[in-house]
């Protein structure tokens, strides 16, 4: 075992300890001759930038909002795809089938063949009853890149939520309306609770890579208009990669593992204790 | 106070029915069992009464009321299921007020009648545990304490003891027995079991194929079985069966011969059987004693020894198997040859389409 571990530490560690590293140091990509040790520089000027703070609650917007509207919809179709109808299966494949597409692409899908005023359908169907078509990305950015994420997540939440309703006990639900239970009550007393446990690994697991969400902002918005759509991820990328400030972005990334790892604290313990249920 | 009568139940999943109509009629306070092989649709038949499947075709009544169409939670049913389905994020006392919480019960008079079930059902220690920290028993005993809290007209019981050992079992047997007696209401039990099913009913079912083979109390269905099926279904270990032809007919006796050529006559009425015919006779083990002047000459092959009682498996002529009980001990070993007597009045006869040949003399116990 001495050895994996011994690498996992050192793949771990490794960039972790660059990070820091950089994040302390004057390092930019243009300028060679900005060197050496900045102390809390790089710090300050991040703390003390309007964006940054826009950028973190962009960032909780946004992973709040998908795990919302992802476990919120999943849940209801997770019962509603238990229930037996005609081409049950074809529908599950259907509603999953978005998991599969990778970001980039569906991000170009909903920009353009989607929510583009001009060429979309949204906007098709919006001027096909007489509405003004909405420019998504201009008037609603925020919501716009929510709305693909939540796409993208909807059918992760929805198979771990199926599975979970598949699991619960057919002679509980019957006990259940022998006491008188109608379909909704059923579903606040017996599937609810049972959903409790998977719902916890969704949030958890979802939580981990919309703390992360990169690729649906840059191929949209590019973080814009101004900082309207820039989380975390993105406002990293733009220190780094757009104003060329290495040092910067890297005290960025320090603030987004320090967060990452307050979430998964939490969330991991919560996820424990229901675990021992 | 509830009766139940079921005309002509069917159910078919499909073309394929698996209850072929039954009739049945459950008086009030009665304690029923359904029994039967699996697969017989006892819990199917159950289930309906329940109003967990739909009733296909035929008439369920209760009290007079035909409820076909009424949902299961109105029927005045409660139902203890196999695998208790007890909730499992719900206290003892959440789970037994479930019912009444939904029907918006106040919340004292929800707490008195959970107190009072868990009282009788001993279950007042564990009231605040979750169902995971219950043994097997007590998991049952919150089962039932659902039912009881809910005061329904008639108990439903979907092979409630089937998960439990067997010390268990026969100690929860005797605590159903004992809360019928207390509550004084109608309950339908289905059980594979026949030993629960002698045990516990005051009137026995007895299905196979979706068909009612025979009803009738216990020991009713013992002493006179109404055909083959239901003579070899009840009673353990199992009654004999040898093949005989009939040789004189008659009113009051049939005289069958042996296939070893002895003639045996059997107090039991002849009926359309004609001499040559070829029958079954049916022989419960304890109606055959070790004889050396006996008929049967047979091998004995195993030997189970319970203490009160002895088993002896033999084979006679014609490789036939037989079981012989034998009150107390007794010497006999494996491998040994023995001579059987049958006692004719405990033979039962059966003709060829497994009908029972009607005995003339009722047994005295049997109602």
């Amino acid at each position: 075992m001495v050895p994996s571990v011994a690498v996992l530490l050192a793949w771990m560690i490794v960039p972790l300890v660059m990070t820091v590293w950089f994040s302390f140091q004057r390092y930019n990509l243009i300028d060679p001759s900005m060197t050496g040790f900045a102390g809390i520089d790089n710090y300050r000027f991040l703390v003390t930038d309007p964006d940054f703070w826009v950028s973190l609650e962009n960032t909780l917007l946004l992973v709040g909002s998908v795990l919302i509207v992802t476990v919120g919809l999943g849940t209801l179709l997770a019962v509603l795809f238990n229930q037996p109808f005609p081409g049950r299966n074809i529908a599950r494949v259907l509603a999953i089938s978005p998991f599969f597409v990778m970001p980039t692409v569906s991000a170009l899908i909903w920009k353009n063949l989607l929510m583009h005023p001009i060429y979309g359908v949204f906007g098709t169907l919006a001027s096909s009853v007489g509405m003004q078509p909405v420019d998504w990305f201009a008037d609603y950015p925020l919501a716009s890149v929510i709305a693909i994420v939540s796409w993208e997540w909807l059918p992760f939440a929805l198979l771990i939520l199926l599975t979970a309703v598949q699991s619960l006990d057919h002679e509980q639900r019957e006990a259940a309306r022998m006491d008188g239970a109608g379909p909704i009550a059923q579903f606040v007393f017996i599937t609810l609770p049972h959903l409790s446990r998977a719902i916890g690994v969704v949030i958890m697991i979802e939580t981990i890579f919309l703390l992360t969400v990169f690729a649906e902002i840059f191929v949209t918005t590019s973080g814009g208009p101004g900082n309207a759509t820039t989380n975390l991820a993105f406002l990293i990328y733009a220190r780094a990669l757009l104003q060329y400030d290495i040092g910067g972005a890297s005290a960025g990334g320090v603030v987004a593992i320090v967060l990452a790892n307050i979430v998964a604290f939490f969330l991991v313990r919560s996820i424990a204790r229901r675990l021992e249920i | 106070m509830a009766t139940l009568t079921l005309r002509d139940l069917r159910k078919s999943y499909g073309s394929f029915e698996v209850i072929k109509g039954v009739d049945l009629a459950i008086a009030d306070r009665e304690f029923v069992v359904f029994v039967g092989p699996s697969g017989c649709g006892k819990s199917t038949l159950l289930r309906m009464i329940a109003g967990l499947e739909e009733i296909t075709a035929g008439e369920l009544d209760i009290d007079g009321k035909v409820v076909n169409r009424v949902g299961p939670a109105d029927r005045g049913l409660a139902m203890v299921f196999q695998s208790y389905a007890l909730y499992p994020h719900m206290t003892v006392r959440q789970n037994m007020g479930f019912a009444l919480r939904l029907a918006r019960v106040p919340k004292a008079e929800r707490d008195r009648k959970v107190n009072e079930a868990a009282r009788v059902l001993q279950l007042e220690p564990y009231l605040d545990r979750r169902p995971k920290d219950l043994s097997g028993g007590q998991r049952q005993r919150v089962a039932i304490g659902r039912a009881i809290v809910r005061q329904p007209k008639v108990f439903l019981f979907d092979e409630p003891l089937s998960n439990l050992d067997a010390a268990l079992r026969g100690q929860m047997r005797m605590e159903l027995l004992r809360l019928h007696e207390a509550l004084k209401a109608t309950m339908i039990y289905v059980t594979h079991d026949q030993i629960e099913a002698m045990t516990m009913a005051d009137k026995i079912v007895v299905l196979q194929a979706g068909r009612v083979e025979q009803v009738g109390s216990p020991l009713d269905l013992y002493h006179h079985p109404a055909n083959l099926f239901v003579a070899g279904f009840i009673g353990s270990p199992r009654m004999n069966m040898m093949p005989v032809t009939a040789a004189v007919v008659g009113d009051a006796a049939v005289t069958v011969g042996l296939v070893s050529g002895q003639q045996i006559a059997v107090p039991a009425s002849g009926g359309a059987t004609r001499p040559g015919d070829a029958l079954t006779l049916g022989i419960r083990p304890e109606g055959l004693h070790i004889d050396p002047a006996g008929p049967i000459l047979v091998t004995v092959s195993l030997v189970e020894r319970l203490g009160g009682l002895t088993l002896l498996h033999v084979k006679a002529a014609g490789d036939q198997d037989l079981t012989v009980q034998i009150e107390g001990g007794d010497p006999t070993r494996a491998h040994e040859q023995i001579r059987l007597a049958i006692d004719p009045a405990a033979c039962h006869l059966f003709d060829k389409a497994g009908q029972a040949l009607p005995r003339p003399a009722r047994h005295t116990l049997a109602a």
